[in-house]
């Protein structure tokens, strides 16, 4: 279970947030830009000092200021996949995937997952952008991560590769059995993947921003869909069934 | 006409080369990634040799690998040998004046580097040390490498430190620059020219060489 109750001063204003996330649970974290929630990550990967609170991961202290404690990324055994896929250039996909590997079965078995065996022998520059996301999705796997940290990972890819993505992850989350955070600015990702949304406003938990944003975009589409179709106006008008049931409205 | 000059030019040269790596790499790194107070002040001690004319930089070497000065009395008390006058002396006068010229295209190269690379060796255990060997070194090969040849060449052409601190002690510290110097002073012009065409090949190979890691590179 990963605890975490902690503050950071930001340029424009202070994050302070707490919640936790349970092993095989996935916490979508949405917000708009700027929100805080690439700072979440990089806090929750040991890449920046909190300024107050801690984070705690099962019985290990990851991070608690009052005690002087910060385990460094190295030692906290968790996967990152950021924004922007960020492979070692100077190695082939399978030495990538194979950097922190557990073992070498679980290479193969993640790179046939991911639909890369093929790419095993070829460069990042060699390859397309979706195609190097599976890598990076791959190579955070391989070494079987206590905690998946997702910083918007599907952000830089075509709708193809964002759908096929989501799937693979909508599996893999069953499998894994492992908290997984993924932040992103999708609302309909946040809702396809999450099991809990965390939405992120000003680097404090907002709960009424989702509402606010499943209402705009309900306007659109009834005003969209009314002027095309008046007959579909009453479906876009009510929340799905998934909807209902995570904004606790159901 | 004796080729030994020439020689020790080329042994001086490659010596600095395959040495001035150890000192430039972690000089490099700590500029470009470090961050601490004092920075500009070390940036500047380092660039200095760069700008500094070659005779103030060889007299202060000369103070201090004299046997009066704190280095050379060290490694007289050492080696019961003495630094300046040898070719160990040449040798590290040689790699402090090229340092600059070593540090400046790697710390290029390094700051080039992007730094989500180093954020995600570490978030996948590696420690900075394994960082530096496995993931920097790398992607810095053509930095390393322009910087090696930049220094050969110009360790090639050195007379002013190395006169200071060796002196022209023929098959120790005679250097082909120094040698040359003294063939005009003596007015044996042929061998001077000898000597001049000789070295002419070599710096335009090594520019041609840059160029071409450059080009790569970019």
């Amino acid at each position: 279970m990963l605890d975490v109750k902690m503050t950071k001063r930001l340029k424009h204003f202070d994050l302070d947030i707490a919640f936790n996330c349970a092993p095989g649970e996935l916490t979508a974290v949405i917000g708009p830009s700027g929100a805080g929630k690439t700072t979440l990550v990089r806090l929750l990967a040991g890449l920046e000092r909190p300024d107050g609170g801690g984070i705690t991961f099962g019985n290990t202290v990851w991070a608690d200021v009052e005690k002087r404690v910060f385990l460094p990324a190295r030692k906290r055994d968790l996967g990152l996949v950021f924004q922007d896929y960020t492979l070692f250039p100077h190695l082939t996909i399978r030495k990538n995937v194979a950097f922190a590997a557990s073992n070498e079965d679980r290479v193969d078995e993640l790179m046939t997952m991911f639909g890369i065996r093929h790419l095993e022998s070829s460069r990042p520059s060699d390859i397309s952008g979706g195609e190097r996301q599976r890598a990076a999705f791959c190579q955070a796997l391989a070494r079987d991560p206590v905690l998946l940290l997702l910083d918007e990972p599907f952000s830089a890819l075509d709708v193809a590769n964002r759908r096929n993505l989501r799937s693979c992850l909508k599996e893999l989350k069953n499998e894994l059995h492992i908290p997984i955070l993924h932040v992103t600015h999708d609302l309909d990702e946040a809702l396809f993947l999450g099991d809990t949304i965390l939405a992120v406003e000003s680097g404090r938990i907002a709960p009424n921003w989702l509402k606010e944003q499943q209402a705009i975009q309900r306007r659109l589409a009834v005003s969209g869909l009314a002027r095309e179709e008046g007959a579909a106006v009453s479906r876009a008008e009510e929340p799905r069934p998934v909807e209902r049931a995570l904004l606790g409205c159901g | 006409m004796d080729w030994t000059p020439l020689i020790l030019s080329a042994k001086l040269a490659i010596w600095t080369m395959l040495l001035i790596p150890i000192l430039a790499s972690p000089m490099a790194s700590l500029l470009a990634f470090g961050r601490f107070k004092g920075k500009s002040l070390l940036d500047a001690v380092v660039t200095l040799p760069m700008v500094m004319p070659p005779t103030v930089l060889g007299f202060a070497l000369l103070v201090v690998m004299g046997p009066r000065g704190y280095l050379g009395g060290l490694w007289e008390d050492v080696t019961g040998d003495r630094l300046v006058f040898s070719f160990t002396g040449i040798l590290l006068a040689s790699l402090i004046f090229n340092l600059p010229f070593a540090v400046q295209p790697l710390r290029a190269s390094l700051e080039k580097l992007d730094p989500r690379l180093l954020e995600s060796a570490a978030v996948l255990g590696l420690s900075p040390l394994s960082t530096f060997f496995r993931i920097v070194l790398p992607n810095c090969l053509g930095g390393l490498a322009a910087a090696s040849i930049l220094v050969f060449a110009h360790s090639l052409g050195e007379f002013g430190v190395i006169l200071m601190v060796g002196g022209s002690i023929p098959g120790q510290t005679q250097v082909a620059s120094v040698a040359i110097f003294e063939a005009v002073e003596a007015l044996r012009f042929d061998d001077a020219f000898r000597m001049s065409a000789a070295l002419i090949p070599v710096c335009f190979a090594v520019l041609l060489i840059i160029n071409k890691i450059n080009a790569r590179r970019a």
